[in-house]
């Protein structure tokens, strides 16, 4: 954007600063159905367009699928998402009314969308407990996580998420020691500690084994009414297991949305994954 | 209200001792007579006083290092402000005792024919002003400086060599002149403090005491962070940034709190090592300074708030001896310890009895 | 300009005549050393009218003995002896004189004051001794000497120098010489009493940058003459337009050759820090090796100093580079990926390498010797004159950076060094042997540092600490820059040399360094990847 255009947007006089008009984080207004609007969202890193006028919505509670060959670009549109890069341009709504492109990752997670990273991220020098404990919404200032007693509900809260991944036996082990399926899961059950309205899960099967796969599947497939969830995942026999509805993401925008069916029988991506 | 010395068996050792150091040491300074076996003189008490006053800024340092990841090469600077503050209460306490003879002005701006105190030393002359500037000095500047490479997201090697150039900067700055702090010489020729003689035996005592007590306050504090659910975090900001940042903390505010809490605590131990030596010079400000407590915190073992005490104590020591015995040796001996530590014991002396307990 | 020929008679016409004497050496006999012998023998006469004549003569003789002459007799220091009669040079001892044959120029000892008697000189005669010191100069076969001579004349020009300068206008070939001479005619024409010679002067000499016109027009600004008063501000401005523009020229190349110090100390850190990403705290020590290299190989031949400075080069390489590669193999191969631990562990090299140096060399500085091309400066106008040894560096530095990025861009080890820090991996799967190349790297990087160490011996002391001095600057550099990015490199130094030397006159030294590095402190929270940031996906 030029200096005068972003001059101009500045002084708009339908709008007001920024800093008059607080966003409220707190409540994600849902009223119209969906949850996160992607439009026109555009992003290059050295002239390669990593994201391409991407446009797509999640409805509230949906279970959706995202594929795609490497290099389609979606892990970026979960950077995007969640604040760790900033797009060229578009725009990405939480709701409609948080404006998920002018907040810090914090305060997007805080506001209720969670994520799940390709690599398998959790604390290693920490104990399964202490992992799940640090994920827990609340208020996370300095002051009040330094002051931060766990009340006996808290305590149940993280003996249920254990439960639900299957990690209640180990609750004093150390996550550095978990096997790597046991790390992905681990790594949901923070995403689950933190109360998301929104959950993104970036290949969350990979190194799994089919037994695991089947209880991912069901974890994903449980969370999904509750949550929404947006899963990313290469594998197509979990896609199908799970999926409703997919879309198929290249060269940085949609190709194909629709069921599984649909999409597998579309031409394009056909072309795409078998062609060329 | 030990609730926070649970399971740290190293830190009940260091607050037993320290206890029990408070107790025997004036006694047998200042009631056992010289001569006696048992006596221990001025010197030796100033020294440990000295020891403990490094002891605290290792703990400092240790917070943000070995429980945060940050490599600070900038709390020699904190140190040094916190000194430089005592240095300039101290200073106008010699009033018409100094060389010169002049009520008002210290020494060295009579020598540079400074016709008054300049505005940053007004209230100086006051203890309470001095010590919340002790606090303060140190504190705000590490709050500025984290503030802005925190919120940029300068980490890594890339923040200690920010460190390193901000105190590299200060040390020129300090060595000038026109700034005011005496330039080369810094500040000495301390006469008392609080109005009793720095030369008199129960005021040498007194400062050993509260050097103790500093550090077990110390400890306690860091140790109470090191424990609680912010503690943990603060590790798992060192292990996985990112990861913190995506389940909702601030990073930024919680890498600054901690930082600047660290600056406040070396600036508390410069104060307290100022009045025990009865110089603070700009040679405080040397990179080499800052780097070398770092090893402190490392021989004893970092992210154990007990082992940078011990590592401080060592060091020092070794360094007190050998400068006495073999000057040309301490530089070969601590250059070899920084090699030997890091790739030999990357979890120090404290790590060695982990292990030991853990093999058990 | 020619006008005062006619105006002034106070010279000998021999004397004008004397400018001519390179074309006229082949037609007018006698000369050489029987008519010197003789002029010598004339100089001995009582009357100053003849001694005048001798003068002449001993002039026209054109022998090289005839300045020394000339100069002792103008400084009373000529005598004869009285009992040999053999004319003499006397140079006063604590009893008498130490006196050397004019003729033979060989020492004849010890001769008390009244052994001696003096020739003497009145006014006239030392004005003509003067002039004719001055023409003799002015007919030297060399330019050099001839420049040298009429830059001698300023400021005590008087009539007699004005005649002969004319003159010698005429044959002079040589435009700096013509140059000089007329910015020197002119100058003099500003005290003339006729108006338009004035004028016509103050406009000749608005170009001048010779502090001695600056003088004259200042004092020309305050004659009661509007015209000439107004002239000579003009002028005046202009110059000093000029003057401070020419400052600005020298402060750049200061910060030039300050940034190229900057750059040739950070250049090896370049590749250690940036393309490897280790970060070599020792770098500044080796530096230092490299500085001793230069002082040991002085030692060594010590009559060859311009020689030893070449091949310290070669030596400063290998000696530092070895070393690095050393540190590389022992300490920093099992620390890759833990940045911190390698600036910890690097750091006590560095007290390691110093104290070790300061237990065979003693900790004092060093002196290490410049070779006589480095000394001297280069003279573009009287207002701006550059420093060979600074003019060097720079040369240097940018040689030294040219070479590197070939050898980075170019060859076979600069490509595989690349290969490896994008991927190491990938890079080992290539079937390159990665843990060589990082030694090999690391040998190159450490290397230059000895390179960068040879040329700060000649600006800079020598001594234990002086690699203390150069790794925070260097660490900055290559921040700033950008790290992996050799050209950052090069501009973040010599923007902050540049910088630095400009802030320098208001700041002064200590303050202006201080205020660069809050300034990158800041810059780097503004922009973490620095001026230059390498290029890729952010992570």
């Amino acid at each position: 954007m030029s200096a005068l255009a972003k001059i101009r947007e500045t002084f708009r006089r339908d709008q007001v600063f920024d800093f008059v008009n607080k966003q409220d984080y707190s409540r994600v207004d849902t009223s119209h159905g969906q949850i996160l609007y992607v439009e026109d969202v555009s992003v290059s890193f050295d002239g390669f367009k990593a994201i391409n006028e991407l446009n797509f919505y999640i409805e509230v509670g949906e279970l959706r699928c995202m594929i795609g060959p490497n290099g389609a670009g979606k892990t970026t549109m979960m950077d995007i998402i969640t604040g760790k890069t900033r797009p060229d341009q578009g725009s990405v709504w939480f709701g409609q009314n948080i404006n998920l492109l002018k907040m810090t990752e914090p305060e997007i997670a805080q506001a209720g969308v969670g994520r799940k990273f390709q690599k398998p991220t959790v604390f290693e020098h920490h104990d399964i407990f202490e992992n799940l404990e640090m994920a827990m919404a609340g208020n996370k200032g300095v002051w009040s996580t330094f002051r931060a007693r766990l009340s006996s509900e808290q305590h149940d809260r993280i003996a249920s998420v254990m439960e639900i991944i299957g990690l209640s036996d180990c609750a004093k082990q150390r996550a550095g020691a978990l096997s790597h399926g046991q790390k992905q899961w681990l790594e949901i059950g923070m995403l689950l500690m933190q109360n998301p309205k929104l959950l993104l899960v970036d290949e969350p099967v990979a190194g799994m084994t089919h037994q695991e796969m089947d209880k991912t599947g069901e974890l994903l497939t449980s969370l999904a009414g509750e949550h929404s969830v947006v899963v990313v995942e290469h594998d197509m026999d979990f896609v199908r297991s799970i999926a409703k509805k997919v879309s198929v993401l290249h060269q940085g925008s949609i190709l194909a949305e629709g069921s599984m069916d649909e999409v597998q029988n579309n031409q394009r991506v056909i072309e795409v994954y078998l062609g060329e | 209200m030990f609730y926070m010395l649970k399971g740290d068996r190293g830190g009940q050792a260091l607050l037993l001792l320290l206890s029990i150091a408070v107790v025997l040491i004036p006694v047998l300074n200042l009631v056992v007579p010289e001569g006696h076996a048992l006596h221990v003189s001025t010197f030796t008490v100033t020294l440990l006083g000295k020891y403990l006053a490094f002891a605290l800024l290792a703990v400092a340092v240790d917070l943000v290092w070995g429980y945060m990841g940050i490599l600070s090469l900038g709390h020699g600077a904190f140190f040094a402000l916190g000194g430089y503050a005592m240095g300039m209460y101290l200073m106008l306490q010699i009033g018409d005792r100094g060389v010169y003879g002049n009520p008002d002005l210290p020494d060295f701006m009579v020598f540079l024919n400074w016709e008054e105190v300049p505005w940053f030393w007004q209230g100086f002359d006051s203890f309470w002003f001095a010590m919340i500037m002790v606090a303060l000095v140190p504190g705000l500047l590490a709050f500025v400086f984290g503030a802005l490479a925190f919120r940029s997201r300068v980490t890594g090697v890339y923040l200690s060599i920010m460190t390193q150039a901000l105190t590299y900067a200060l040390m020129l700055a300090f060595f000038r002149n026109e700034m005011g702090f005496g330039g080369n010489n810094g500040l000495t020729d301390f006469k008392d403090i609080l109005g009793f003689s720095l030369q008199s035996d129960s005021t040498r005592v007194a400062l050993f005491i509260a050097s103790a007590v500093a550090l077990a306050l110390g400890y306690l504090a860091c140790r109470a962070i090191v424990v609680s659910r912010l503690g943990k975090v603060v590790v798992a900001i060192r292990d996985t940034e990112d990861r913190v940042r995506f389940i909702g903390y601030r990073v930024d505010h919680i890498k600054l709190a901690i930082f600047t809490f660290s600056a406040v605590l070396a600036g508390i131990a410069g104060a307290l090592y100022v009045p025990q030596v009865g110089i603070i010079n700009p040679g405080e400000f040397s990179p080499l300074r800052s780097i070398e407590l770092v090893v402190w915190v490392a021989i004893g073992g970092r992210a154990t708030l007990y082992g940078a005490v011990l590592g401080a104590f060592i060091v020092n020591y070794s360094k007190t001896y050998l400068t006495g015995a073999a000057p040309e040796v301490w530089l070969f001996a601590l250059g070899a310890l920084f090699v030997l530590v890091t790739l030999y014991l990357p979890n120090g002396l404290a790590g060695l009895s982990k292990k030991k307990e853990a093999a058990v | 300009m020619l006008s005062f020929i006619t105006k002034n008679r106070f010279l000998p016409v021999w004397l004008l005549g004397l400018c001519l004497l390179p074309a006229l050496a082949s037609a007018t006999p006698p000369v050489g050393s029987d008519a010197f012998a003789q002029a010598v023998e004339r100089l001995q006469v009582k009357s100053y009218k003849e001694r005048e004549a001798a003068v002449a003569a001993l002039i026209s003789s054109q022998d090289e003995r005839v300045k020394p002459v000339l100069e002792a007799m103008l400084n009373a220091r000529l005598f004869y002896t009285k009992k040999d009669k053999i004319t003499v040079i006397g140079i006063k001892t604590k009893d008498g004189f130490s006196i050397t044959g004019v003729l033979d120029q060989k020492s004849l000892g010890n001769a008390s004051k009244s052994q001696l008697k003096k020739i003497k000189v009145n006014n006239k005669l030392r004005r003509i001794l003067r002039a004719g010191i001055a023409a003799l100069a002015l007919s030297d076969p060399a330019p050099e000497v001839r420049l040298s001579a009429v830059k001698q004349m300023y400021g005590k020009l008087d009539n007699a120098g004005i005649q002969i300068l004319t003159a010698h206008y005429e044959t002079e070939t040589d435009s700096k010489v013509r140059e000089e001479i007329q910015t020197l005619l002119h100058i003099h024409d500003l005290s003339s009493d006729d108006r338009n010679t004035v004028l016509k002067a103050v406009a000749a000499l608005s170009k001048s940058l010779h502090p001695e016109v600056r003088n004259k027009l200042e004092l020309l600004k305050d004659s009661t003459d509007q015209e000439i008063s107004a002239a000579s501000g003009d002028a005046l401005k202009h110059i000093e337009g000029q003057l401070a523009f020419y400052a600005k020229v020298k402060t750049a190349f200061f910060g030039l050759s300050l940034g190229s110090v900057l750059v040739l100390a950070a250049i090896g850190l370049a590749i250690t820090f940036g393309v490897m990403g280790v970060i070599n705290m020792a770098h500044g020590e080796l530096i230092m090796l490299g500085a001793y290299t230069t002082y040991v190989i002085q030692q060594l031949m010590p009559q060859y100093i311009g020689m030893s400075l070449l091949v310290a080069i070669p030596t400063a390489f290998l000696v530092s580079g070895a070393v690095g590669i050393l540190i590389e193999r022992l300490v920093i191969r099992h620390l890759y990926g833990r940045p911190l631990e390698t600036l910890l562990a690097t750091f006590g090299i560095s007290l390691i390498l110093q104290q070790t140096v300061r237990t065979i060399f003693s900790p004092l500085n060093r002196s290490v010797e410049t070779p006589q091309w480095m000394s001297g400066f280069l003279e573009i106008n009287p207002a701006l004159s550059l420093t060979y040894n600074r003019l060097y560096i720079i040369l240097f530095c940018l040689l030294v950076f040219a070479v590197l990025f070939l050898v980075i861009k170019k060859t076979s080890l600069g490509l595989s060094v690349r290969a490896v820090s994008q991927n190491r991996a990938m890079a080992r799967a290539m079937g390159i042997r990665a843990s060589r190349v990082d030694a090999l790297t690391f040998g190159l990087g450490s290397g230059i540092a000895g390179i960068a160490g040879v040329a700060l011996s000649q600006i800079t002391n020598v001594g234990p600490n002086m690699g203390q001095d150069y790794i925070i600057d260097s660490f900055m550099v290559v921040v700033f820059g950008g790290v992996g990015n050799l050209w950052g490199t090069l501009i973040g130094g010599f923007s902050l040399g540049i910088a630095n030397k400009f802030m320098e006159p208001w700041a002064g030294a200590v303050l202006a360094k201080i205020l660069v590095l809050v300034f990158i402190i800041l810059f780097i929270q503004k922009r973490p990847r620095g001026l230059f940031p390498q290029k890729g996906r952010v992570n």
